[in-house]
């Protein structure tokens, strides 16, 4: 054995004048016989010292020992810069010992970082046209590893002449050296694209005689520039028995050993992928090779080659996924070729062995190549179906590369992957982390409004179970999906309270604000979201998401909290004191955060008008709070506390449940919807858009076919002002200021509202609405009260109603006014809110004003 | 692999799968030539390691896939870096270099 025969060598040197040095294994043998790193550093720093000496004397003989020895040490880590020039010299000696070791050197320590990379490149030169194929070897390897740019480029031509050289041994390495060089400069593509499909066509030399020459290139140049043109592609076929003769390179015998065949093949396959990777025009000349790829890989699946290049039944496993891939690329956007590719990979996915890995191995590719090209909707079906075996294969790295193929292919293939989804569901509960992280995204990713009950079930029982990194996401995932396909509100509640309440710290900042939305608006629901929410909070006031909406809710529902009855879940007595205790409990507790404690202290605020007893208690926490080192608290508790003593007769009204609030989307998603809504009222409906300039423009355009005038509107000034100008411009006067009519915007059981509009002329961003309260029914309708609500951009200002009272049978009517200041003439949205009792009921009622005139705020 | 570890580099196309076929017939061509390899074996005899290697991948691609035919490569390598070292250690031997 090789290695035995170094020992032999050491036993029989003499001893000599000058201390032997280090044979490379007594020097390993010693580094390992350290016992820390101090005596590691000190062995290696001696030897090292002795390194550099020899190499200072010039001791040819044993250079390649002490090299061989620096690589170890650089393997360590430790410097060994000082021998990159002594690889030059083994390099350029004549003994193949040396040049081993020194291409090796060249390979670890030079760097094409620095300079001196390039001194090999002479060195490289000779060794490749020198003609002793082991020693080429080392030259293509070399180069093949560290060569650079400019390297490539200076011996490009070298390698060029080896691609045709008789020996299969060079030839292949040639081949990938030139995959290299096409690697680091791109221009060289031209260069090596001729002999490749020479190449290909030299594989089935020893056997497929009457296989068709599809596009047949030699190295003469001539041809070489009119390549691809099909007059001339039989031009070329008849022409290259003459030319063959000219050639100065040796032409490859016609039966090359068949055994070794395969490299070429191998590497001919990588040579085109790279080329067409990198260039268009590559890509095009190849396409017409595909049918002679599938011909190549048919035989090998069917038939094979020998047993030498098989793994364990699979015939050359690393051939076929290179040429599968080739496919992939030749096949991606080009209908033709992937049609007659589908016949094949058809056949390769259900002939392949799938026992062991290298069969899988194929399989993958295959299912890639399919997904990747335009393949029949039945193939790619069976490559879901096949990545769905995978799943349940025992083997953890095949489920890995399934999971991660699936998740690519869920948007494009919905519906074939929604088949596998228990198998998907059941992967949550791999051990390893890689595995479960996939699973979980691709579980999120088939949640649909079918399935959407039964994966939340699952993914909550996992939310509880799972590692803590994959908490954040899973929360957050189900979080989302609930909001896509939530079912019904109730289920959504509970669904976000669960999430909250498992997982509380690590649901997004939103959660808290989409939550209380989302109960705000399900009225139905006020009584048992309150009452499930109490409930939580009794038990655990840590989670901070959860304790905030919490709190809030019970502010704003505490009366339905304490009337005691629900149809939804069991009835629960609730004392007014344990409501006020619990939310004490959390504004002392150090568990909540600040903003947490506000929430709790507003809460108990409303309480103050929502429950019966006398408000000692809470006034006592307010004021208590009025010291409290948090600013923000102190300030609300100041306010709160003012409000109690000041202002007692307006805290009903200012504690009062609020109106939905607005979702809070970017701001020029409202200004789309505003200029919707827009476009809805006004009768020339200008389409939505979300500059002011547009929406001028739009205006422009109503006024040009108002007045019928053909003219074209001017060119769009952004600013406001500058196309207020134009609008100014305009030949035709816009039209004179008309009475706005009135809207009746409400009537229930003979109760009324009308609104009426006034658009004061000396003041065009100003609105005056009055509204009329009437009353045609027998009751009196009393403690009437009216709020109303505007877009931000607009301001509003409602002075005090006439009174609060309108009596029976057309009794006084209230009125009250609205000031509106619209200086952008936005469009104009009125929410109103009215509460009032009649026939003693009390009613309220929330609602959009529809239909505005457009002359409101234009 | 016994108290061997292998780690490899591919691009975010290459096939994992294939990749671990690679490192699993480059354990195999080591097996073969050191006769039972173990973690010793490569340590000293790291050179021989990477020149195995060279004969299997070159440029980060397979360029042989016979695992014989490799084998063979590296054989015939090996003779003739111990054709250029015989006469010399002869020499060596009877103190005339």
């Amino acid at each position: 054995m090789p290695g035995q025969r170094v020992f032999l060598h050491s036993r029989t040197l003499p001893v000599r004048m000058v201390a032997p040095s280090l044979k490379l294994q007594d020097l390993i043998e010693e580094i390992r016989g350290a016992k820390t790193q101090a005596q590691e550093r000190e062995v290696i720093q001696k030897e090292c010292a002795h390194i550099r000496a020899s190499f200072r004397d010039g001791d040819p003989v044993h250079r390649h020992r002490q090299l061989a020895k620096l690589l170890y040490v650089h393997m360590l880590g430790y410097p060994a810069h000082f021998g990159q020039m002594e690889c030059l010299k083994l390099i350029a000696s004549s003994r193949f010992t040396d040049k081993r070791v020194g291409y090796l050197g060249a390979m670890l320590l030079l760097d094409e970082r620095h300079d001196a990379h390039l001194l090999i490149t002479n060195s490289i030169k000779n060794d490749l046209s020198q003609g002793i194929q082991p020693v080429q070897g080392l030259a293509l390897c070399t180069l093949s590893t560290m060569g650079s740019a400019e390297m490539c480029r200076d011996l490009a031509p070298e390698v060029e002449k080896l691609l045709l050289q008789p020996s299969p041994y060079v030839r292949k390495k040639a081949i990938l050296t030139a995959v290299h060089m096409i690697r680091k400069v791109p221009e060289l593509s031209s260069v090596f694209l001729p002999p490749c499909v020479h190449l290909l066509h030299e594989r089935h030399h020893g056997k497929a005689v009457g296989l068709p020459i599809l596009c047949f290139s030699s190295v003469d140049r001539r041809i070489e520039n009119r390549m691809g043109t099909p007059a001339h592609r039989r031009r070329v076929a008849h022409t290259h028995r003459h030319t063959r003769n000219r050639l100065s390179c040796p032409w490859p015998p016609p039966f090359t050993s068949p055994t070794l065949t395969p490299g070429i093949l191998l590497g001919t396959i990588t040579l085109i992928t790279e080329l067409c990777e990198r260039s268009p025009a590559a890509l095009k000349h190849f396409r017409k090779v595909v049918p002679q790829l599938v011909q190549i890989l048919r035989t090998l699946v069917t038939t094979g080659y020998s047993t030498e290049h098989s793994i364990s039944g699979v015939s050359d496993p690393f051939l076929q996924v290179q040429i599968l891939r080739l496919l992939r690329i030749l096949g991606r956007n080009h209908e033709e070729s992937s049609e007659t590719m589908n016949d094949l990979l058809a056949q390769v996915a259900t002939n392949t062995d799938t026992s062991r890995n290298a069969g899988n191995a194929v399989l993958f590719e295959t299912v890639l190549t399919i997904m990747d090209i335009h393949s029949a909707a039945g193939l790619r079906v069976l490559a879901v179906n096949i990545l769905g075996r995978f799943l349940l294969n025992s083997d953890r790295n095949i489920r890995y590369v399934a999971l991660t193929s699936l998740l690519r292919l869920v948007q494009s293939d919905h519906s074939a992957v929604q088949r596998h989804r228990p198998t998907v569901v059941d992967c949550l509960q791999e051990t390893d982390a890689s595995l479960s992280r996939r699973a979980l995204e691709l579980s999120l990713a088939l949640v649909n409004s079918s399935n959407v009950r039964a994966m939340m079930q699952e993914l909550q029982a996992f939310l509880e179970s799972c590692p803590p990194d994959l908490r954040a996401d899973c929360a957050s995932g189900i979080l989302l999906a609930a909001e896509r396909f939530a079912p019904t509100k109730r289920w959504h509640i509970d669904t976000i309270l669960h999430v909250l309440t498992t997982a509380g710290t690590h649901v997004r900042d939103d959660a808290v604000a989409n939550l209380t939305q989302l109960i705000g608006g399900a009225q139905e629901l006020h009584a048992y979201s309150v009452r499930r929410l109490y409930n939580a909070l009794a038990e655990d006031i840590s989670q901070q998401p959860l304790v905030q909406v919490a709190a809030w809710c019970i502010g704003e529902y505490g009366d339905l909290l304490l009337e005691g009855n629900c149809e939804e879940i069991e009835p629960l007595q609730v004392d007014e004191e344990e409501v006020l205790a619990l939310l004490e409990k959390v504004l002392q507790s150090h568990m909540s955060l600040p903003a947490t404690r506000g929430y709790a202290l507003t809460a108990l605020m409303k309480l103050s008008t929502r429950l019966q007893g006398d408000n000692n208690r809470i006034r006592q926490v307010v004021s208590i709070y009025r010291s409290c080192l948090d600013v923000e608290l102190q300030q609300r508790a100041v306010e709160y506390d003012t409000l109690f003593r000041k202002y007692d007769h307006m805290r009903a009204a200012i504690l009062e449940k609020m109106p939905l609030v607005e979702r809070d989307g970017p701001q020029a998603d409202e200004e789309a919807k505003q200029s919707k809504e827009a476009a809805q009222l006004s009768e020339a409906a200008p389409a939505p858009t979300e500059s002011q300039a547009s929406q001028l423009l739009d205006l422009l355009d109503l006024l040009d076919r108002a007045s019928g005038d053909a003219q074209h509107p001017p060119p769009l000034d952004p600013s406001p002002g500058g196309a207020l100008v134009y609008l100014l411009d305009l030949p035709c006067a816009p039209p004179p200021p008309a009475p706005i009519p009135d809207l009746k915007v409400f009537e229930r059981e003979g109760v009324q509202l009308n609104l009426s509009f006034i658009r004061p002329p000396e003041n065009p961003a100003l609105l005056l609405i009055t509204i009329t309260a009437t009353n045609s029914s027998e009751g009196d309708v009393t403690n009437f009260i009216c709020q109303a609500a505007v877009p931000k951009s607009l301001q509003l200002q409602l002075q005090a109603p006439s009174g609060n009272t309108v009596p029976a049978r057309g009794g006084l009517p209230i009125t009250q006014l609205f000031r509106i200041l619209n200086p952008n003439k936005a469009p104009l949205r009125l929410k109103l809110r009215l509460t009032y009792n009649h026939f003693h009921q009390s009613v309220q009622e929330i609602f959009e004003v529809n239909n505005l005139p457009v002359e409101s705020w234009q | 692999y016994a108290s061997l570890y292998f780690c490899c580099a591919i691009e975010d196309q290459d096939n994992e799968l294939i990749t671990l076929e690679i490192i699993h017939r480059y354990v195999e061509l080591l097996d073969k030539y050191f006769g039972s390899v173990c973690e010793l074996d490569i340590i000293f005899n790291f050179e021989k390691a990477y020149f195995i290697l060279d004969e299997f991948l070159l440029g980060g691609e397979v360029q042989e896939t016979s695992k014989k035919n490799v084998l063979k490569a590296i054989e015939q390598a090996d003779l003739l870096q111990e054709e250029a070292e015989t006469p010399r250690s002869v020499l060596e031997e009877i103190g005339l270099t």
